[in-house]
This record gives structure tokens, C-alpha cells and sequence, in this order.
């Protein structure tokens, strides 16, 4: 009977079709694997010229690696922490006003590029900032510093609260809707509540977000590039970075590069251990009914959480908003460099999120493709474990180490910058990948259960599949993976911040050099456009999502 | 006693609004009687149960329980035991912090409360299931639970909502008989939402058939049968035109 059921499944795809969607994993795995692969061992090739040790026995190293392991640890511990009240809030307030625009505004930062989201930090915590002259006029000395550890902290909690709540959020969503009847019924107080139903939920989910949270702090370089330095506040990133740019030591970048892989290989094995977590289904189809949230306490300490949160998300936001229209955004918009840095932007972000959804699809495809045909060898396995893990490599060299490996690789060749715009486009695109896939593995599967049998029992095949029945049904993932993937790669400064010279010049990168000229007025505008075109782009990737705002439709 | 014997659950015009849906009900469902709750799903027979048991605020109207006003009454304040179709038990607990939560929410038990949650335990049959999780219990087990929670509450009111639909023909049988015997021993109120023909002519002494968010059919459960028959026979026919 089982086999039979096999059988069936095979045959939803035509040996050709069976034979591209394999070649074209193999290519796209290939193209991954020789990109990140090169890198790698151009990296340990320049390593292991016997300087090494006495490179990891230096200080210099020690500090970096301790204050990145601890800065990161710190901001993950605040984030999750701060995040489950928040999160709770959420979830007990079905009908906070404007609950489902805080939801929204919760995945903002996440869309956001971090530089933009530093400029508003700074903007409302800064020296100069609102809070701090607002309690110097208090008679208070600046008790807040936006450099340095606390600086660094506060901007990752900006960027992972939110995401950290979301998905908190998603899984107490996902609780059965008879538990919050049974407690009402059951006379359970607050307390009980979260002991007994909510607190064993987020538990189950803290390893995962931590772990993700963990492993972005802890390859951070926007952020500590902006608000930290020196050697007190640097991450290997950063220090990998000046190492290579303004000390001209490849020795130490190298060294640097090997010790970052190290680190993200563990947190990537320790995250391996637990499930991943996912905000999908933000709602069930049932209206949540939540009467513990209705009494004046509850609602009172919601209301405080909420906005507390908000006034902590959105300020930075609006400030990015105020000072970007108080700058010449007229005269901005005339400049020849802005108008060479915006088509480089558009033709690399094009670029890579193309690249990026033709491998994700490739992936996900030859994934189906052998999911299909059970009677795997063990290379087809061992194929099928290479496509999973594809992602994964992707995450555990991050940019910056992946432009010292070919920084090092075309130095012989030649001029790097000329192969710059490739590099930064493929690094993006990669940068991308995971983000991509996961958007578009479920609707890809979906759509062949729902409809690859009924097309294969038609004979539509090649061309007037992907015509007929496959892009109508993709379009939307697709359009939404896109999307996503343009506005992390016109975002990006990390792979920018390498190779980028006055011949190369991006958004984010012009930006970088104007707040370093001082000339805060045209990054505050730059700022704005920047932030603009990439939340419209998040914004259009998000519509598609899963229902997630389902809750706007809750009864009454 | 404000009101005669007899009047468990009184419902007087109590209207609500949800969406686009109206509901309005007026009727009585008799003291310690099995009242079983028909009609077509999006009827509003689950409305009807959620206003009972308090998560529904009507609009307007009274519900009143054993003569007691329940307006502004929170659930765990009503007279109530409830069970659902599924998820009646927090998964992730096991069975005697299940039903040790019916007697304390939070959890603080006694000597002699731990005995009664075992007791009740027995009671249903599943006398040892103390440390097991919900999960690892089958689907008629896991009710033969959430009765065992119902028991230790002493509520005299439960409310079921289709609480077999999930179950197999012939464990529906014996959950019945359990329930039942249940009924008989503590003389509680209990009205059931059920979809099952057989079920209700078992179990019922008396039924409603709600329609359209109104009580069509209010009757003890030989009148109510034959009502429905006819009414049947009319919708046949009418619908042959």
C-alpha cells in the first residue's frame, strides 16, 4: 500500500521534469558552494603561512572576541526578556486600539536598514539627542550613552525586540482557543495563567529565538561600526573590517575571518538542537477570546507594556521621518552622486534579489524533486541534506568574512573594485538565500500537493506549466521573496563597506560617508528616501503573508 | 426559592449581536435534566453555550441560573463546568495538574483535594493515569479527563459542546453511558451541544433546535422528536416544489 502511495508521488513528475529540477538544485548548489567555498580556503590558504598562532594568542583578539560574545549575550538576554511582556500584551489585548499597527510596526525594524535604524537611535538617544536634552533642560547630566556597550545594546534590542515579540506573539497565538475558556472557567488569576499556560509555550520557543537573536548579534557590523570602535567596542566583524581597510593587515583579517566562522559554526550547531521558530500563522481561523484580559489590571499593565514598546519602536522611526524632511530633500534628490549611487543601488539589489530567488527556487525545486522519489541512495540523501543545509552555509560565513576570502582570492588577479559590483552582488544575493527559501519552500510545496498531480494528469508540462499553473500560483511568494530580498540588499553596507570606493558607490554607503562627513543633513534625507523605498518593499512583501493580520477581522 | 422547581437555566430575550449574525434567545432549560442543544452549524448553538457560560456578554436581556441573575458574573463565578470537542486538557500538563486545576487554579491542593482528584480519576476509569501526559492518552481517555475535572468542581451546571464528535461510534456509546451514570449521581443540569440523531434520543430529556440564531424548538425530548419529524417531512416537501 505504501508503495503504491510512492509510486503515485513519482509520477507527478515526467523523468525530464524529474531531470531539471535535479540539475538545476546541483547548478544553484554548486554555484553556492564554489562561491563560499573559494572564500574559505583562500582564507585558510593565507592561514596557514604559520602566523596564526601567534595571532590567536594576541590580546588585541582576545578583547574582540569577548566583547562580541559578550555584547551579543547581553542582547539577547534583553531582548527576549523585554519582549515577553510585550508579546503577552499583545496577545491579551485582542482589541487594544490600533493593536494589529503595532504588530505591523513590530516588523519594521526588521525590514528597516540597520544604518537608517542607527541614524534614529542616535537621533532620539544621542548626545544630542531628544531624551538627553530633554533631561538636561530636567537639570540631569546625560545619563545615557548611545556609544559603546550600552549604545550597541539598546540598538539590538531596537532590532530584536520586535522580532523577538513577534514571534512569541505567533506562538501564543497558535494555543488553542478552549485554553483561554477553560482558564476564564477554571476562575484562573493572571499569575496562574502565565505559569500554566503561557510560560510553557514561550519556554519551549526561548532556545530558538535566542539562538537566532544570538547568532545576529553576534555577526553584527552595522551597528557596532556606527556606535561602538576602538578596541573596547568592536565585534570581529568590525574588526575584521578596519583590519583589512585601514590597517592593511590581511594577517589579522584572516585570522579574524577563521575565529568568526568558528563562532557562528557553534552557534549554528547549538541552534541546530532546537526547533526553528517561525511566525507563520500569526492567527488561527477562530476569533481568540481572551477574558483574562479584560479586567481594569490587566488592562491597565497592557496598555503601560504596549506603550512603553511603542514609544521605544517608533521614535527612532519618526525622528528618521522628522529630520529627513527637514533636510533639502530637493536638492538631494538633483545630486549627480545620488543619482549614481540610487542606479548602482537598483541595478546590484535587482541583481541579487533575482539571483537570490532563481537559486531559492532551484533549491526548494530539486528539494521536491527527490522528496518524491523515496527510494533515495544514499547520494541522493546526501544531496537532498546538502540542499537543506545550503541556508545554513550561507549563515555560517558571514559577509564580511566572505569578502576577505575574495578580497584575498583577486588581489593577485588584479584591481578588486573592478570585480566589486559582482562580488557585492553575489554576496547579497546569498545574504538573501535564507530569507528566500523560506518564504518560498512553503508555497512551492503547496502548490505541488494542491495541484501537481491534477497537472500532471492533464500532461501540462515544461513551458505551459510554468505558464498556466505554476506562475499564477508562485506569483505572489515570488513577487513577496523578491522583494524581500531588494530591500536587504539596498540595505546592506556590511559587503559595501569592503569593496566600496568613490568609483562604487551605494545608498547606504553614500549615506555612511556623509554621516562621517559630518554632514548630517543629507544623511538625515538620505536616511528617509532609503528607509522609504525599503519599507514600501518590505511593505509589498509582507501583503502577501499568510494572513498574519488576521486578527484585524476579529469579531465585533 | 425564587423560581418554580424546575427552571435550571432561564434565558429571557437575550439578544446579541455578532458581525453581521443577531441572536435571540428565549427559553428554559430544566433543572438536573439533560437538555441536548440540535440544529445546523452556524446556527448558534455554541453562541448559546458562550452566553451561558459567560463568554458572551448579551447585549441585552437576562440569563438567569437557579433563579441567580448572572449578569456581570465572570465564568469561573457561574455555577459552571465546561467541556469542548477537543483541547479540554493543557497539553503540556499532566493529568492530575489538569484536574487539580478544577479545584484550584492555582494549583494550591491540599491532602484531601490531591484524594479527590484521584478519586475522580477512578471514578472514570482512569485510576493510575496520575503522571501521564494528555498526549500519550487516547482521544475518548482524554474526555473521560476533563469529565473527571467536571466531577471534582462540584459545579451544578455543565455544559458540553459536542463533546464525542471527535470520538469513534462505539466509544461514544460507553462515553455516553459514563456521562449518564454521572448525571444520575450528582443530579446536575446539563445541557449538551450534540449533531448525533442517536445521541440525543440516548442521552436527552429534553431538546432545543436552534435556527438562525433563534430558538425554533423547545420540548421534552418525545414532543421535540416528533416536531422535528414533521418539520422534516414539511422541509422534504417544500423542498420538492
Amino acid at each position: 500500500m505504501a508503495r503504491r502511495h510512492e509510486r503515485a508521488l513519482n509520477e507527478v513528475l515526467t523523468r525530464a521534469e524529474h531531470r531539471r529540477a535535479i540539475g538545476g538544485g546541483a547548478a544553484s548548489l554548486a554555484g553556492i558552494a564554489l562561491f563560499i567555498g573559494l572564500a574559505t580556503a583562500a582564507l585558510l590558504a593565507f592561514g596557514s603561512g604559520g602566523t596564526m598562532p601567534s595571532i590567536l594568542g594576541d590580546p588585541y583578539i582576545h578583547r574582540v572576541l569577548r566583547f562580541t560574545l559578550l555584547q551579543a549575550s547581553l542582547s539577547t538576554i534583553l531582548s527576549v526578556a523585554l519582549a515577553i511582556p510585550v508579546a503577552r500584551s499583545l496577545a491579551r489585548q485582542r482589541r487594544f486600539p490600533g493593536r494589529i499597527w503595532i504588530v505591523r510596526l513590530m516588523a519594521v525594524p526588521m525590514g528597516l536598514p540597520v544604518l537608517i535604524g542607527a541614524l534614529g537611535l542616535i537621533g532620539v538617544w544621542g548626545r544630542q539627542g531628544i531624551l538627553n536634552s530633554f533631561l538636561q533642560s530636567a537639570g540631569l547630566s546625560e545619563p545615557v550613552s548611545i556609544y559603546g556597550l550600552s549604545g550597541i545594546l539598546l540598538a539590538h534590542v531596537f532590532f530584536n525586540l520586535p522580532l523577538a515579540s513577534r514571534l512569541i506573539l505567533a506562538g501564543l497565538d497558535r494555543i488553542p482557543g478552549e485554553y483561554w475558556l477553560m482558564a476564564s472557567g477554571l476562575g484562573m488569576r493572571p499569575l496562574s495563567v502565565f505559569r500554566f499556560i503561557e510560560w510553557p509555550v514561550i519556554r519551549r520557543l526561548l532556545p530558538g529565538i535566542a539562538g537566532l537573536i544570538f547568532m545576529l548579534c553576534a555577526t553584527s557590523f552595522t551597528l557596532v561600526l556606527v556606535l561602538g570602535g576602538g578596541p573596547a567596542a568592536t565585534t570581529i566583524e568590525v574588526a575584521i573590517y578596519q583590519s583589512l581597510r585601514f590597517d592593511f593587515d590581511p594577517e589579522r583579517a584572516v585570522a579574524l575571518a577563521l575565529l568568526q566562522i568558528t563562532v557562528t559554526g557553534l552557534i549554528l550547531a547549538a541552534m541546530a538542537l532546537f526547533p526553528a521558530p517561525d511566525d507563520h500563522g500569526l492567527t488561527s481561523g477562530k476569533p481568540i477570546r481572551r477574558l483574562d484580559g479584560h479586567s481594569p489590571a490587566a488592562r491597565g499593565a497592557d496598555s503601560l507594556v504596549l506603550v512603553a514598546a511603542v514609544a521605544f519602536v517608533a521614535t527612532p522611526l519618526l525622528f528618521v521621518a522628522v529630520a529627513g524632511m527637514k533636510a533639502d530633500l530637493l536638492k538631494l534628490l538633483g545630486e549627480p552622486v545620488f543619482h549614481q549611487a540610487a542606479l548602482t543601488s537598483l541595478v546590484i539589489a535587482l541583481s541579487a534579489g533575482t539571483l537570490a530567488v532563481l537559486m531559492a527556487a532551484a533549491i526548494v525545486n530539486a528539494r521536491m524533486a527527490l522528496d518524491a522519489s523515496r527510494r533515495a541512495g544514499l547520494g541522493q540523501r546526501g544531496f537532498m541534506a546538502a540542499l537543506s543545509g545550503a541556508s545554513s552555509l550561507v549563515l555560517l560565513v558571514p559577509p564580511v568574512v566572505l569578502g576577505t576570502g575574495w578580497f584575498l582570492l583577486l588581489r593577485p588577479v588584479g584591481d578588486v573594485t573592478r570585480f566589486a559590483p559582482f562580488l557585492i552582488i553575489a554576496i547579497n544575493a546569498l545574504m538573501a538565500l535564507p530569507f528566500v527559501v523560506r518564504v518560498l519552500a512553503p508555497a512551492m510545496e503547496v502548490n505541488r500537493t494542491r495541484i501537481g498531480r491534477l497537472a500532471a494528469s492533464l500532461g501540462v508540462t515544461g513551458f505551459a506549466r510554468l505558464r498556466l499553473v505554476d506562475w499564477p500560483a508562485l506569483r505572489k511568494p515570488l513577487q513577496m521573496a523578491f522583494s524581500f530580498a531588494m530591500a536587504l540588499s539596498l540595505g546592506d553596507l556590511g559587503a559595501m563597506a569592503l569593496f566600496g570606493s568613490n568609483d562604487l558607490m551605494t545608498l547606504p554607503w553614500l549615506l555612511f560617508s556623509r554621516l562621517g562627513s559630518y554632514r548630517t543633513s543629507d544623511a538625515d534625507g538620505l536616511a528617509l528616501i532609503l528607509g522609504l523605498v525599503c519599507l514600501a518593499l518590505t511593505v509589498a512583501g509582507a501583503s502577501g503573508h499568510h494572513r498574519e493580520d488576521g486578527d484585524a477581522h476579529e469579531r465585533r | 426559592m425564587l423560581t418554580k422547581d424546575g427552571d435550571g437555566i432561564v434565558m429571557k430575550d437575550v439578544r446579541l449581536r455578532l458581525g453581521s449574525k443577531d441572536f435571540d434567545f428565549h427559553c428554559t432549560l430544566p433543572k438536573a435534566a439533560i437538555t441536548a442543544v440540535a440544529g445546523p452549524s452556524g446556527s448558534g448553538k455554541s453562541t448559546l453555550l458562550n452566553l451561558i457560560a459567560g463568554f458572551e456578554t448579551p447585549d441585552s436581556g437576562t440569563v438567569l441560573i437557579d433563579g441567580v441573575d448572572m449578569a456581570g458574573l465572570h465564568p469561573s463565578e457561574r455555577p459552571i463546568s465546561l467541556i469542548f470537542q477537543d483541547n479540554n486538557l493543557f497539553a503540556h500538563l499532566d493529568i492530575f495538574t489538569n484536574v487539580g486545576l478544577g479545584i484550584s487554579p492555582s494549583l494550591k491542593l491540599s491532602q484531601t483535594d490531591r484524594q479527590r482528584v484521584c478519586t475522580a480519576l477512578q471514578r472514570v476509569g482512569l485510576g493510575g493515569f496520575e503522571k501521564r501526559m494528555p498526549g500519550t492518552l487516547s482521544g475518548g481517555e482524554r474526555q473521560r479527563a476533563a469529565f473527571a475535572r467536571a466531577l471534582v468542581r462540584q459545579r451544578p451546571v455543565l455544559l458540553l459542546d459536542e463533546p464525542f464528535a471527535a470520538l469513534d461510534p462505539d466509544l461514544r456509546a460507553s462515553m455516553a453511558d459514563l456521562l449518564l451514570e454521572l448525571h444520575r449521581e450528582s443530579g446536575n443540569t446539563i445541557v449538551m451541544v450534540t449533531h448525533d440523531a442517536d445521541e440525543l434520543r440516548r442521552l436527552a430529556n429534553h431538546a432545543v433546535y436552534v435556527d438562525q440564531g433563534r430558538i425554533a424548538i423547545a420540548a421534552p425530548l418525545n414532543e421535540f422528536i416528533r416536531v422535528r419529524e414533521l418539520a422534516d417531512v414539511d422541509g422534504k416537501c417544500s423542498r420538492q416544489d
